[in-house]
């Protein structure tokens, strides 16, 4: 492929913005939905094409497009630059976001403000196109700060619900936090190389071997890690993701949980050059994610909104993909992130299709035995349930299988650490998602079919989804419109071609034969890995026994789940009741969101409202407005009098200053030839 | 021969009267007539001092403000006729409808 054509990938979408964010709103639906379509898939051919051109050959396919800024000592270039990593990023982006807008058509149908939705989803893909595109760090904070915008406007998308409001704010201003560290490491950068092009920055730091954990490479990787867990949402930053589950469901597949929060990860591994210089640095990465992964998996097991299990779930999987950055094996790393991405947008999306299932119902104590009811969705939600358990052979038992194995090969007693915390995350991980799963589709249904006929209204008004889609597909069915049915093919159709890259996209990766480290090898081999790890590699037999012990403990949390929630339904509730304050302790979330409430919002908010808004607004703003009106006043007052409106008096003051002008012409022309 | 100041000192006269009229009469018409009393001293004075020069420009500039004053009288007679329908008054201090 040409490279003049990349530019297309991100501004097609772009274009689609333009139309249905300018005319959307007086277009027919059917060709919102086409725009929006053609706007990605157009550009999911073109990332096929590039994979044809770029598959067998190692050199990056460049281009660029003439300065941006360009001042004496320093230039930023419009400049995009494909390599393998780039490829397979775009092919999740461009892929998974062509399904997930599919989705979204028969998910949206009955929804108002269609137009703005699809306007708002294209303009995401328009920013994540250029996040993974960008070959300098500006356009990549440009894509970087532009998929923010769109999370924002997507969170808020169903504006009118406080909540949903609130959500959006949050996850724009904690990623704010985020985004500060990434200013800050571009400024470091800029400082000590001059320059912010990937090759640039990266052939400098090859060319001296010398710079090894040297102060100011730790400091830029430590911003950028801040910068990455405000976007992939982990500690300490990670509050803002499961708020985000207000937007809709497909949102939440896309954005919150396939693509952009994987922005951190992608990153992370982008700059795996920087970071292979900075032991502590990578260290931090490492213990940053094992935490989050146990900490989020924890939270996930005590949720009971369907959407919010998942996004804990979320949260802990890219804890997984930056415990794999953290020990150096950015390969397994963005090998999580792809079979992740396959397998978490298929859970939102028959999450999704379970809700809509439900008329818009999103509490798993009130579902149950959908087995039967909705085929189509129990099949394919069990195959991304068992991806991400870890059971082979689904997708996600290998890239979490070699995570925790590079994990334990990595050097120091850090790495058994790391090792057993991800292994119990597995544990947690297949707990909490069988538990989902038996809660959801198994056991006696807890809903009552027709009562959601009386407080649908007040659904529809607050949940996320709208049912009343039932009464396009089967309105011959007038008795019971809003009875649990089947979603329509063409939300069922993304969920197939998910479930079967759910179920096959880890074969990419099985070890000895992995296609994808073949793959990566170029992007991540070319640097020098501070340790002397890949000797480990080989241990073959070592791997082949952990896979073993992830698989029994896998299988022990589908026990577990099975014994809680299917055989035995009371004991969960039962153990709840026993342990009543660790449940509390857990079930509120570790008070987190209360603690940042209270020792950083309330602070800050009591600072804007006192000092800022006592002095400078009342006091500077205020005072200078109000200042300027009384001197007008004063002038108004001195001068108003003369104003009487009476006409004899304008024309007698005319007449005086006729006389005055008059006597002036005569006695001061007398008077100045005298003086 | 009659000197020119004779003329110009009638036409201060006639002037002085105008605006002593102007200012202190309420009447609309009254205040007109004033008007015109005044363009009437300044001819007064354009022909004094055209026949001193013996200049006719200065004869030609009060055809000028005859015809002004004529055109002016139309007008003005007009608006104050409109001014009277719709108030029932010809009192200035009671026109002041600007100042509310």
């Amino acid at each position: 492929m040409p490279a003049n054509y990349l530019w297309l990938i991100p501004l097609l979408p772009f274009a689609g913005f333009l139309i249905n964010g300018t005319l959307g709103r007086r277009l027919p639906r059917a060709l919102v939905s086409a725009v929006a379509l053609i706007a990605t898939a157009v550009p999911a051919g073109l990332v096929a094409w590039l994979w044809a051109t770029l598959y067998s050959t190692d050199t990056p396919l460049t281009l660029n497009s003439g300065p941006w800024i360009a001042v004496p000592g320093f230039h930023v270039d419009f400049s995009l630059s494909v390599d393998h990593l780039t490829l397979i990023m775009l092919g999740v982006v461009t892929g998974v976001g062509f399904l997930i807008h599919l989705y979204s058509i028969g998910y949206m149908a009955n929804e108002d403000g269609y137009w703005r939705f699809f306007a708002y989803l294209n303009l995401f893909m328009f920013f994540m196109s250029v996040l993974v595109l960008a070959a300098n760090f500006l356009l990549l904070f440009v894509g970087w700060e532009g998929v923010g915008l769109a999370s924002y406007l997507l969170i808020g998308f169903y504006f009118k619900k406080t909540s949903a409001a609130n959500a959006g704010r949050k996850a724009f201003v904690v990623n704010r936090i985020g985004d500060f560290g990434f200013l800050l490491a571009m400024f470091l950068l800029i400082a000590h190389f001059g320059s912010l092009d990937f090759s640039a920055v990266f052939a400098t730091v090859g060319a001296h071997p010398e710079w090894h954990a040297v102060r100011f490479l730790t400091a830029i990787c430590l911003f950028l890690v801040l910068g990455a867990a405000g976007k992939s949402a982990q500690i300490p930053l990670y509050v803002w993701l499961p708020d985000a589950m207000e937007g809709p469901t497909p949102v939440s597949a896309l954005i919150h949980a396939a693509t952009m929060v994987t922005a951190g990860i992608y990153m992370v591994a982008r700059c795996h050059t920087l970071f292979d210089r900075s032991p502590a640095a990578l260290a931090v990465v490492a213990i940053i994610g094992a935490l989050t992964a146990i900490f989020a998996a924890s939270i996930g097991i005590v949720q009971h909104d369907i959407k919010r299990v998942l996004a804990y779930s979320t949260v802990s999987q890219l804890g997984y993909m930056f415990l794999a950055c953290g020990v150096g094996a950015y390969t397994a790393g963005i090998f999580h992130l792809l079979t992740h991405a396959f397998f978490k947008a298929l859970l939102f999306l028959a999450a999704g299709s379970v809700i809509h299932a439900l008329s818009g119902e999103q509490d798993m104590r009130n579902m149950g035995g959908l087995r039967t009811r909705i085929p189509v969705t129990f099949w394919t939600m069990s195959a991304g349930v068992f991806a991400i358990a870890g059971i082979p052979p689904f997708a996600g038992f290998f890239s979490k299988d070699e995570i925790l194995f590079r994990a334990f090969t990595s050097p120091g007693p850090l790495g058994k650490i790391l090792w057993l915390v991800g292994l119990i995350t597995a544990g947690m991980t297949s707990f909490y998602m069988f538990r989902l799963w038996f809660k959801t589709f198994f056991g006696a249904p807890r809903f009552e079919d027709h009562s959601l006929d009386s407080h649908g209204a007040a659904v529809h008004a607050h949940a996320d989804t709208k049912l009343t889609v039932v009464a396009e597909h089967d309105s011959g069915q007038a008795a019971h419109p809003h009875g649990v049915h089947e979603s329509p093919w063409i939300m069922l159709f993304p969920l197939v071609v998910l479930a079967i890259l759910s179920v096959v996209g880890g074969w990419v990766g099985i070890p000895g034969h992995s296609a994808i480290e073949r793959f990566l090898d170029p992007v991540f081999a070319s640097a020098p890995i501070g340790g002397e790890l890949p000797a480990a590699a080989t241990s073959s037999g070592l791997e082949l026994t952990l896979a073993v012990v992830s698989v029994l403990v896998a299988l022990l949390g589908l026990y577990i789940a099975w014994l809680f929630y299917c055989r035995k339904p009371g004991t969960a509730d039962a153990l709840a009741q026993r342990f009543r304050s660790a449940y509390s302790l857990v079930s509120n979330k570790y008070w987190i969101d209360e603690i940042y409430h209270a020792f950083l919002v309330t602070p800050l908010l009591m600072f804007t409202r006192g000092i800022v808004e006592l002095i400078f607004e009342r006091g500077v703003v205020n005072g200078s407005a109000r200042a300027s009106g009384m001197t007008v006043r004063g002038f108004a007052w001195a001068t108003r009098n003369q104003m009487s409106g009476n006409i004899r008096s304008y024309a007698g003051w005319l007449a005086a200053g006729a006389a005055v002008i008059l006597a002036a012409m005569i006695f001061g022309r007398a008077l100045w030839v005298h003086l | 021969m009659v000197p020119t100041s004779y003329y110009l000192i009638l036409a201060a006269i006639l002037f002085s009267i105008g605006i002593a009229a102007f200012l202190i009469k309420r009447n609309v018409i009254t205040i007109f007539i004033s008007i015109e009393l005044m363009l009437n001293a300044v001819n007064l004075t354009f022909v004094a001092f055209a026949h001193m020069w013996h200049q006719v420009s200065g004869q030609i500039f009060v055809f000028f403000v005859m015809v002004v004053a004529a055109a002016e009288a139309a007008v003005g007679l007009a608006i104050i006729i409109s001014i009277f329908r719709a108030r029932k008054t010809l009192n200035v201090d009671e026109l002041d409808l600007l100042n509310h």
